[in-house]
């Protein structure tokens, strides 16, 4: 099983050479962490900016330098900022190759619930609607199951959707998975998980084919 | 007034063989005045900038009144309009609506706000970091409307650029493309979204001069450019106001036709909300 740094390790494989990534909150977030230092990659954050770097040194936070978190931040030589008009240009239009991002629910067919639980928690869904009703590459990044140890990858979302069909890859702990149009595929097992664990942790129709190898790291 | 400088520069030409150096430095002299009277006819009496500058918030802020919709730049609390949203607090305007990415934090940004109950309604993408705001629109107080943070963007640029409406991907079946037209366009589903119409929109600049033109810094620029003439009234407070000319033309991002006025902003305390940092070692 993984934690959640090992997701993003995960993850970070599939950032490819010359990709735009443009990272979500949480688990996204660490994946940058984790990239080949052979490959060219920049990543974008929503606010506006292009060519983000690692946190500031202690002392050298700008209120005027954050990312799509609020978090201070640094650009890298070559950054480039913009406004929010821009900045969804770069998303809708297809520029952005690849979007990471997390998720409350995955539904077989792709459907992604991440942004409200109605009469509990209404945080608004910020850039991924926008995200994922765009972007040709999609990963979610999440745990297999809830705090309450019920599967989030699910045969119809439950909670209002952020877009439908959308979902291409899912990472989590358990597992790699792939939407097809028969259901989430078995692509990968995490480290000491079986493929039966990922069986009774997944409530959407589970498509296993052959053998399933262990994830390298 | 060519005419004029030619004349000059020939009687110039004749008298310069019979006139000493001193006399050629005093006729330099005398020319160089008469170019200079020129430039400032030019300037002073015939083509004058348009000079947008107020003297004080209290300035930019005339007309604004109960019951209005504004549009108010910044991401979390980076680029907000601080002295803006500090006035309106103490005009006390009530059952305003504001457009706003974001909606400040509990005691800082569009929070002040919330706390005195001026704001009516909300039209923001992302409203987690504040208490208020939540128990608010729990107990109904507070009316809320959540867009895609692009379509707002989009709903501010098309009122700029004097598009009705867009189609976007963003929000399509999903229950905030509940009740909108919707189209196929090749193959994939859009949604319209019309644009914005507010009475004021509130942005805040790094630097401008007294023509309204802005400059913006880092991601502080955000959705300032999108709102700047999206409102019946652009009203841009700056850090650094400054006289015409010193601005470099090639490096303005809003140009001074989008604003109607500008002043020079005090006190700015660019709060940071997630304070992240790596330590030198």
């Amino acid at each position: 099983m993984l934690d959640k740094n090992g997701i993003a390790k995960r993850i970070a494989k599939e950032v490819r050479d010359g990709y735009y990534v443009n990272l979500g909150i949480g688990i996204p977030t660490l994946v940058a962490n984790y990239v080949r230092s052979d490959i060219e990659v920049e990543f974008q954050s929503e606010n506006g900016v292009l060519g983000m770097g690692p946190f500031p040194f202690e002392g050298e936070e700008d209120a005027d330098l954050i990312n799509a978190g609020k978090q201070t931040i640094t650009t890298l030589p070559g950054a480039s900022f913009f406004d929010s008009a821009m900045s969804f240009s770069m998303i809708r239009g297809q520029h952005v190759d690849l979007t990471i991002l997390g998720a409350m629910e995955v539904a077989e067919n792709g459907d992604i619930a991440n942004w409200k639980i109605p009469g509990k928690m209404v945080k608004g869904m910020g850039g991924a609607m926008d995200l994922v009703a765009s972007a040709e590459n999609i990963i979610v990044a999440m745990m297999h199951t809830n705090k309450r140890g019920e599967s989030k990858l699910l045969k119809q979302c439950s909670l209002p959707l952020t877009g439908v069909g959308c979902v291409k890859k899912i990472v989590t702990n358990m597992a790699v998975l792939e939407v097809t149009n028969k259901g989430f595929k078995l692509l990968e097992r995490a480290p000491g998980v079986s493929v039966d664990d990922i069986k009774k942790a997944t409530e959407g129709t589970l498509i296993v084919d052959g053998n399933i190898p262990e994830m390298e790291l | 007034m060519n005419g004029f400088f030619i004349g000059i520069f020939s009687i110039n030409k004749i008298l310069l063989k019979s006139f000493n150096f001193i006399d050629i430095i005093s006729y330099c002299v005398i020319i160089l005045k008469i170019i200079h009277l020129y430039v400032i006819l030019c300037s002073k009496n015939l083509i004058k900038m348009i000079n947008k500058k107020v003297a004080s918030v209290q300035d930019a802020l005339k007309g604004v009144s109960d019951n209005m919709t504004f549009m108010l730049g910044g991401f979390g609390l980076s680029g907000i309009p601080e002295n803006a949203i500090s006035e309106l607090v103490k005009l006390g305007v009530k059952g305003v609506t504001c457009i706003s990415n974001n909606a400040g934090v509990d005691d800082f940004g569009l929070g002040l706000l919330l706390q005195k109950k001026q704001i009516k309604k909300m039209v923001s993408s992302y409203v987690g970091e504040n208490d208020e705001f939540e128990s608010q629109m729990l107990s109904g107080e507070l009316d809320v409307e959540l867009i895609p943070q692009g379509t707002l963007a989009e709903r501010c640029r098309a009122a700029q650029a004097g598009f009705p409406a867009i189609y976007t991907p963003a929000g399509y079946g999903t229950e905030v493309a509940e009740g909108k037209e919707t189209r196929d366009f090749d193959g994939k589903m859009y949604v319209l979204e019309h644009a914005f119409k507010a009475d004021f929109a509130f942005v805040k600049a790094w630097k401008g001069d007294v023509a309204g033109n802005l400059i913006f810094k880092g991601t502080s620029r955000n959705f300032n450019p999108n709102m700047c003439g999206a409102a019946k009234i652009t009203v841009a407070e700056v850090e650094e106001l400054v006289p015409l000319g010193v601005l470099d033309p090639n490096q303005i991002h809003i140009p001074g036709i989008f604003v109607q006025r500008i002043f020079q902003g005090t006190n700015y305390e660019k709060r940071i909300e997630q304070r992240t940092v790596r330590s030198k070692s």
